[in-house]
């Protein structure tokens, strides 16, 4: 016999409780969004270091310390002519008494100098990169010279910044873990309530013969979707809020850090993954907890 | 009805009680045995009752039987298989192949009839197609052909015992135990739920029922456990 009207579609066995979704979701689309915030700045500082760097290891600062009443200005150009013509070098700039004072006014102010004041004069050197000059190229090419040479080729610069940026992008990332576990502590504690609050659907699955993973499997798919919907709100609003500030205050390097497009597709995949990963630490978060209360209760 | 198919009974299997007790004891924490020594046999095919004051311990014994709890003394086998060395994995099985209907009924508030019934195939796998039919000829035997939409709290309690009932029975278990399952239901019905159940067992599955219907024991040649304060004080003779 077939009885008219039967249900078409089965009910969903863990009925929906908007009362104790609702903070949940928020909560977790706040820690997505914070999360989603301290990724975009450790994917800016991981591209700031490289830019830096390389601009760094491209460059090359040459001084020139005349110790007698020399034109150090003449001597500038004459190095840098010969400077330029070593292999490896792209360009050799002399640049002026003018330019090395401005370089130091923060520290000796604007008063302008005595005249009779040494100034070294600097030589801005762009090499090719992967073929720079010969380590002692400069110092052996301008060596017989009545002056000093000095040849910074950045290093201990690159170093510091490569550091600094380092420790900005170890700090991002473990922000960004500090805040998955919370994240997964949060849902952790909401499933267990979840639980306590329907155990009656539990209990009823266990008696006629569900397993662990059945009843578990109720509660994983809840958190899952509640943590991809709540991810894909924080994600998108920090990328929102991203895209805002390093187009306003970004614009004007404010916040170096922040995503631009120049950031590429790192950055890209930072929002859709942060609200993957939100949906995967929900549900893994729920599938411990489910699973240790149930066999808590039925050991 | 139409009775879903099940696998051939292994014959070894079959000549094991479905359920034994030997010197079985319960106590909750360190409370006083609400059970004591409880020894008997419910031979596989098998229809008891269950008898007793209110407090003699039928429900905590029905307990024992469907493992929601564990023995605090004494083996418990089921089917052959001594419940204590069971892994918690095997439970699952087990539970499919026992029929339960509640005191409460425990059915869910946000199924209706229909799902509530439908939840041990459910879990079991079946697809909802193989077994609406047989929902909606099971729940139109059982008197709720037409409630088959409502949920549980705009039913009456007997309502809600036959939904109860009608779920306890849907998979066709090997073993069916019921605590008090005609309580809330009228003389008439309360006749045609025992018709099921002794249909139920015609069919090969064991049954015991947990009653105070004196009535009820009286209609059917069946053999009687009786328990109070905890001990059994009359058993089925030795078949």
């Amino acid at each position: 016999m077939s009885a008219p009207g039967k249900p078409r579609r089965p009910a969903a066995l863990l009925p929906p409780d908007h009362a104790r979704d609702r903070p949940l979701f928020a909560v977790a689309a706040i820690l997505v969004f914070l999360a989603s915030l301290a990724g975009f700045g450790a994917a800016g500082a991981w591209q700031a270091a490289e830019g830096w760097t390389a601009q760094l290891s491209s460059e090359l600062t040459v001084q020139l310390i005349a110790h007698d009443a020399r034109d150090a200005d003449a001597d500038a150009v004459d190095a840098a002519a010969q400077i330029a013509r070593l292999p490896g070098v792209i360009e050799a700039t002399a640049r002026s008494r003018a330019d090395a004072e401005a370089l130091l006014r923060p520290w000796l102010g604007g008063a302008g100098l005595p005249d009779d004041l040494p100034v070294p004069r600097l030589i801005a050197v762009r090499i090719d990169p992967d073929a720079p000059p010969a380590p002692g190229a400069i110092e052996a090419l301008l060596g017989g010279n009545p002056y000093e040479v000095v040849v910074d080729d950045h290093a201990r610069w690159e170093a510091a910044v490569q550091r600094s940026a380092g420790t900005v992008r170890y700090f991002a990332l473990g922000l960004v873990a500090i805040l998955a576990l919370a994240a997964g502590a949060v849902i952790a504690f909401a499933a267990r309530a979840s639980l306590a609050a329907r155990w009656d659907v539990a209990e009823a699955l266990h008696l006629v013969g569900a397993p662990d993973r059945f009843v578990t499997g109720i509660f994983q798919r809840r958190f899952f979707f509640l943590g991809l919907k709540a991810g894909l709100a924080g994600a998108g609003l920090a990328a929102l809020a991203g895209y805002a500030l390093a187009h306003g205050a970004g614009a004007a390097g404010a916040v170096f850090f922040l995503p631009v497009p120049a950031l590429g597709w790192t950055a890209a995949a930072i929002a859709p993954g942060a609200a993957l990963a939100s949906a995967l630490i929900a549900a893994l978060a729920a599938r411990l907890a489910v699973t240790g209360e149930l066999k808590a209760r039925w050991p | 009805m139409t009775p879903n198919p099940r696998p051939a009974p292994d014959l070894n299997r079959a000549r094991d009680p479905a359920v034994r007790f030997d010197s079985v004891g319960l106590r909750y924490g360190r409370g006083p045995e609400i059970l004591s020594d409880l020894s008997f046999d419910l031979p596989s095919g098998s229809f008891h009752f269950l008898t007793g004051p209110s407090g003699a311990g039928k429900s905590s014994l029905l307990r024992l039987i469907y493992r929601a709890r564990q023995p605090s003394r004494g083996l418990i086998s089921l089917f052959g298989r001594d419940t204590a060395l069971m892994p918690r994995s095997a439970l699952p099985e087990l539970r499919r192949r026992i029929g339960v209907v509640f005191q409460d009924f425990r059915l869910l508030e946000h199924l209706t009839v229909f799902d509530n019934v439908a939840l041990p195939l459910r879990v079991a796998g079946q697809a909802r197609a193989s077994y609406a039919d047989d929902v909606a000829d099971l729940l139109s035997w059982v008197g709720l052909g037409e409630r088959m939409h409502a949920h549980p709290a705009s039913l009456s309690g007997g309502e809600q015992q036959r939904a109860a009932i009608a779920r306890a029975v849907i998979s066709r278990p090997e073993l069916l135990i019921a605590d008090e399952p005609t309580g809330n239901v009228d003389p008439a019905m309360g006749r045609r739920l025992l018709r099921l159940f002794v249909e139920l067992n015609r069919l090969g599955a064991t049954v015991l029922i947990a009653t105070h219907d004196i009535t009820l024991v009286r209609s059917l040649e069946a053999p009687v456990l009786e328990l109070a304060d905890g001990r059994l004080v009359s058993r089925p003779r030795a078949a």
